[in-house]
């Protein structure tokens, strides 16, 4: 199968004061089509960095992001993103809010049929009844659910997610990780998940890279078989806890070379 | 109580409170109206110079509407230029700081000889120099401190710098824009009066308190500074009913 996104052997360092710092060294990911990827690693190893070079925010010092065939040079409208936060536009209906990328990027739909499919995405994820409302009126956990819905409208072949659940409480969350399910039966996309949570990646994520401490490299990429969407009950079997054994240990060994390299 | 009476009628009261206090003040002390003119001392005075309350009046609105606008216009423009750029940022806060810092006192007779005999231009003047600071400080720090991600997820899709400013940058904006302009408002008056009252044969509100001083008539005096309040008062509520239409989404619902 042709790999969707391919990141080949990326480095690259930020212009800092002090002289370069460099946060990505060797990163190697392939995302088939239709994939979900989940990136864990230490914190500050560079998993912001990474979503930026996918989304064509900016241009890695060295080696290729390619996205569906074609080297990634800038930002291109079949990507969509979602943040830890929501950043709604408070002056702005969630209805509206959705449809915001869809004033940027060129559509074939009609102004009738793009507030149809973004009514239904917002069902979809259990928003119907809210399209009206400022989202100020909404809880944390239903704005995140509305940031997913915009960054959906315009079918994006390329989800990409910095850690959109990062500051909910752990049931909105795990609730969260069944509507992301649901989402993705309903409307297909490939992605990429950025998360700090070893549960979250083995529930939604199909592959799981660690990567390295600063500078990160792609140190373990762990396969997650999957059939169907799982549930949260998958999640205390056996199989889960080895799979979340291994992704510790890894995660263990990556925080060990930093503090190595730090001394 | 009703919210639209409510929202009316106290401050109202406070109003009727502080004039009846102030009456007080001057009867118990026994001013004469040369120390203090009392509330009741000024009915008499407006009644006699009623029309040139208006003329007058009118000419320092004016005036002071219009450096207000070009305040608003310059101001804008500068904070967006401190506002994306931190190189202008760095070069342009400690000039404008400096300039906001001279009491505009001090500018008004370099001003007048500047400009000698252009008097509503001076006024304008000075009304748009004391006022467009802390409207360029706001729009700067509002549209410096936007969070990337707001501009992230426009750009992510191929959005230009200018639709980001229009869609995102500017209406993010408006609430702190607001808050500056009811300020700058206040001090534009401040600027227009300064003009009217130092410089000779001043037209507007201020010129006519400088003839109520050199004809020592006190009452006038105080009448003209219930009128600046009063002007002042509509000016304020103008700005407020502009900001709840363009702005009235960054105020949350009580409770």
């Amino acid at each position: 199968m042709e790999n969707l996104i391919e990141i080949k052997g990326v480095r690259h360092a930020y212009r800092t004061d002090s002289g370069p710092l460099p946060v990505l060294d060797g990163l190697e990911i392939a995302v088939p089509e239709g994939g979900f990827v989940a990136v864990v690693g230490p914190s500050g190893c560079g998993k912001s960095t990474l979503t930026r070079l996918v989304a064509g925010l900016m241009k890695p010092d060295h080696g290729e992001v390619w996205l569906h065939g074609e080297r990634v040079k800038g930002p291109r409208s079949t990507v969509g993103m979602a943040f830890q936060n929501p950043v709604l536009l408070e002056w702005r209906s969630i209805l509206k809010n959705v449809l915001l990328p869809l004033e940027i990027v060129p559509s074939k739909l009609s102004k009738k049929e793009a507030e149809d499919r973004a009514r239904m995405l917002l069902s979809l994820v259990g928003l119907e009844g809210f399209e009206d409302k400022r989202p100020s009126e909404l809880s944390g956990g239903m704005r995140q659910r509305a940031s997913l819905c915009r960054a959906l409208i315009h079918q994006p072949e390329v989800l990409i997610l910095d850690e959109p659940f990062g500051a909910l409480d752990a049931f909105t969350r795990e609730d969260l990780w069944q509507t992301m399910h649901k989402v993705k039966e309903r409307e297909p996309f490939t992605g990429v998940l950025i998360t700090h949570d070893l549960r979250e990646s083995i529930f939604l994520a199909d592959q799981v890279v660690v990567l390295s401490g600063r500078p990160a490299k792609t140190q373990y990429v762990l396969d997650i078989p999957r059939n169907a969407a799982p549930t949260l009950d998958d999640l205390y079997t056996t199989e889960a806890a080895e799979q979340l054994n291994i992704l510790r240990h890894q995660i263990q060994v990556a925080q060990g070379r930093t503090t190595e390299g730090a001394t | 109580m009703n919210k639209h009476v409510q929202a009316f009628a106290v401050p109202m009261a406070a109003i009727v409170v502080f004039l009846l206090f102030w009456e007080a003040l001057v009867w118990v002390n026994g001013w004469p109206t040369y120390k203090m003119a009392a509330p009741s001392d000024l009915p008499a005075a407006f009644e006699r110079h009623w029309s040139l309350f208006l003329t007058m009046g009118w000419q320092t609105l004016w005036r002071t509407i219009l450096g207000l606008l070009l305040a608003v216009i310059f101001g804008t423009i500068l904070g967006m230029i401190m506002g994306f750029s931190r190189i202008m940022r760095d070069a342009l806060y400690p000039l404008l700081v400096g300039f906001n810092a001279i009491p505009k006192a001090t500018v008004v007779p370099i001003v007048a000889l500047m400009f000698v005999g252009q008097h509503d231009f001076n006024t304008v003047l000075l009304a748009f120099m004391i006022s467009f600071f802390p409207i360029a400080v706001s729009v700067s720090i509002g549209l410096s401190t936007l969070e990337p991600e707001y501009r992230d997820i426009l750009r992510s899709l191929g959005a230009s710098q200018a639709t980001i400013f229009w869609k995102i940058a500017l209406p993010k904006t408006l609430p702190e824009f607001f808050g500056a302009l009811k300020v700058a408002v206040t001090l534009a008056f401040i600027g227009t009066n300064l003009m009217e009252i130092v410089s000779p044969h001043g037209r507007g509100l201020g010129a006519l308190f400088d003839s109520g001083r050199t004809n020592s008539d006190f009452p006038l005096m105080f009448a003209v500074l219930i009128a600046l309040a009063f002007l002042g008062i509509v000016l304020y509520y103008i700005v407020v009913a502009l900001e709840k239409i363009f702005a009235g989404w960054a105020e949350r619902a009580p409770g």
